[in-house]
């Protein structure tokens, strides 16, 4: 009979273990369904993580894990503040597609204007336009106690709609003869998210990322707000009694993961994607909730889990167009991963015992 | 052009018992799931699941019943999944819910690759005598295909079966204190994973409601967050049978009213009419979270028997 017998205090080892069995068990899982889709488990697993890196062609491709890398990165910073303190933000997709809105949209309300100052500009009002989507469910949530889940990601389909409306409506290019999108801003130097250094993909956002995981550490390692997010996770009541305000704590988390998100988005629209269109949106995310749980919910963590994620989604674009890997076994296989991730996530607070059943 | 009186009222209550019954279907499952003290978000991931399990089977074997168990299979088998995970791996129930809801849109968009483009065979509908022939209450009642009225008996049984009998009481039990449960010899894991395969099962067949009649084809992400819209459902409802059935009409209601309105040409624009229902749910979140909180006590709580 197995039995699991509560640990007294987590096990370290499990807790830095856990994502590599995690990611060993998901190959092993996916090269199982890859073969059941007639292809050699293998030669796509490889595709996946060898390719991008090592390959023939990993000159373009490595650029491109810091493109995909860094909204992730971005985004799953802000969620995991809020997910250490049980205020669970589902809505990133959201708050990452209206930051893309208002950034673009301020972009485009200077063209053709250039100054230096349009592009800080841009960001502030990307992480505003976030920061606002945020606060809805974070204001309902301290005002009226409604469950900021259903309400962040109710929000998501309303920022869908509302892209839809802006991209064929008041953002479209009015040059550019009637076809949806806005204005593309790699023609409008002074609001392009450019390439920093040629060649390598570093671009504002993979900045803002960094420098967000930085922050992250600093604040939940050296600062007493950090402490308080960390306790009221863990014991909210004695958080309640140390003096910990639940508002302050929600309004801080989502509006922060709010913001970060829209800056992503921000960055994402005036760089990669170039232009405000119906579907620039990949699902970043929703991604990202994978991204900070397979980093669990570590600055660090999350920095190395973003990176992996964009791996999946480079390595998946190739297995697409070399083995006609269909595209939702991509999107299975990471969600495959938080599954194992979980699922083994038991042994860091559980030891697993053999025991004969016992005779009460 | 605006003509609201193209807008035929016996059409629209026909319609919206229609566009109620997805929704009313999750909404009960997941009930039976909450009252048990699981809260699984994983709604929207077993709707698409059975969605395109359902489709993938009526359109094989060319019958649509076959295709609703399907569904109701498919649906059960990845919500067990979620059971092992937050029963047996102890994980946590939001995490769970929505890596379970990440892996279904991923998992029914590679199961339904080959089935775009294609019509479902037909469900037949009710056709009673008299009834079904009956101005304005016939097309209203009595002329809707058989899911609509498995819906409506499904209310009165999950009503029935959770305030009437022994089982019920358990599994309420179960839901609010699991401690107290457990001490009284309950197997509190084997209830929770037998409603949280019932919650599963009822989410496919709202899934494959959507595929096979309410549009009925098969797009990828088809469900387009009815099972989001359940779960809130079920919150608006105060957890009771008999509001959940309120509360899926009243959505059925503004969805087809809605759609109603876009093709009447209303002077609004489609965006903003299309993000009504999201945004008339977060109103009703609202308006009912100012109320007594009655979730289960046990709510989305890790059980682990400690001896």
């Amino acid at each position: 009979m197995v039995r699991l017998e509560k640990r007294p205090q987590p096990s370290k080892l499990w807790t830095y273990l856990t994502p590599l069995v995690a990611v060993i068990c998901t190959m092993v899982a996916g090269g199982a369904l890859f073969s059941l889709l007639g292809k050699n488990p293998v030669e796509a697993i490889a595709t996946i993580f060898w390719e991008p890196l090592f390959g023939e062609f990993a000159f373009y491709y490595r650029p491109q894990l810091l493109i995909k890398g860094a909204p992730l990165v971005l985004i799953a910073i802000g969620l995991s503040l809020g997910f250490r303190a049980g205020i669970w933000n589902i809505g990133a997709e959201g708050q990452f597609i209206i930051g893309a809105l208002t950034g673009a949209g301020v972009g485009l309300a200077f063209y053709p204007a250039e100054g230096w100052y349009i592009f800080p500009l841009m960001m502030i009002a990307g992480a505003f336009g976030g920061w606002v989507w945020a606060m809805i469910p974070a204001i309902l949530r301290t005002r009226f106690g409604t469950n900021e889940i259903l309400v962040s990601l109710m929000l998501v389909y309303v920022a869908e709609q509302l892209l839809a409306k802006m991209a064929l409506g008041l953002l479209r290019n009015p040059d550019g003869h009637g076809f949806p999108g806005s204005r593309n801003f790699q023609q409008y130097p002074s609001g392009h998210n450019a390439e920093l250094i040629t060649g390598t993909g570093m671009h504002w956002g993979v900045v803002a990322a960094l420098i967000a995981v930085i922050f992250a550490y600093v604040l939940l390692n050296r600062h007493i707000l950090g402490y308080h997010i960390r306790l009221a996770g863990q014991a909210p009541r004695a958080a309640r009694f140390a003096g910990v305000s639940p508002t302050r704590l929600v309004l801080f988390c989502l509006g922060t993961s709010g913001a970060l998100a829209g800056l992503a988005g921000m960055f994402e629209v005036s760089g990669p994607a170039g232009q405000v269109s119906i579907d620039f949106n990949v699902g970043y995310g929703f991604t990202a909730i994978i991204v900070a749980f397979l980093g669990r919910l570590h600055p660090v963590g999350i920095l190395l889990a973003g990176l992996l994620m964009a791996l999946t989604y480079i390595g998946g674009e190739i297995a697409q167009s070399n083995l006609g890997l269909p595209a939702a076994a991509i999107q299975m296989f990471q969600g495959m991963l938080l599954f194992f991730l979980l699922a083994i996530d038991v042994l860091t607070n559980f030891r697993v015992r053999l025991s004969r059943r016992e005779v009460v | 052009m605006m003509d609201l009186g193209s807008i035929s009222p016996t059409l629209l209550l026909a319609s919206l018992m229609v566009a109620a019954t997805p929704i009313l279907l999750a909404a009960l499952g997941e009930l039976v799931v909450e009252r048990a003290g699981v809260l699984n978000l994983g709604v929207e991931g077993m709707m698409i699941t059975g969605a395109i399990c359902g489709f993938a089977i009526a359109v094989n074997t060319g019958s649509p019943t076959l295709g609703f168990i399907a569904a109701a299979l498919g649906g059960a088998a990845l919500s067990l999944l979620f059971a092992i995970l937050t029963q047996v791996a102890l994980a946590n129930h939001v995490a769970s819910g929505l890596a379970l809801t990440l892996f279904g849109l991923g998992l029914s968009a590679l199961l339904g690759q080959g089935y775009v483009g294609i019509k479902p065979p037909a469900t037949d509908k009710l056709d009673i005598p008299v009834l079904s022939d009956l101005p304005v209450v016939g097309p209203v009642l009595f002329a809707h295909d058989p899911m609509v009225y498995v819906g409506l008996a499904l209310t009165l049984a999950v009503w029935f079966v959770l305030n009437r009998t022994r089982a019920g009481l358990i599994l309420r039990a179960v839901g609010e204190n699991h401690d107290a449960a457990h001490a009284l010899g309950y197997k509190v894991v084997r209830v929770r994973v037998m409603a949280i395969l019932f919650g599963g099962a009822c989410a496919g067949l709202g899934g494959a409601y959507i595929s096979l009649i309410r549009v009925p084809q098969w797009t990828e992400g088809m469900t387009a967050g009815v099972g989001w819209i359940a779960l809130a459902l079920v919150v608006f409802a105060s957890w009771r049978a008999g509001r959940v059935m309120l509360g899926a009409y009243l959505f059925g209601g503004v969805t087809v009213l809605q759609l109603n309105l876009q093709a009447a040409g209303v002077a609004l624009p489609v965006e903003y009419l299309s993000m009504s229902p999201y945004i008339i749910t977060i109103l009703v979140l609202v308006i009912m979270s100012a109320e007594r909180n009655r979730a289960p006590a046990s709510l989305g709580r890790t059980f682990h028997a400690s001896n």
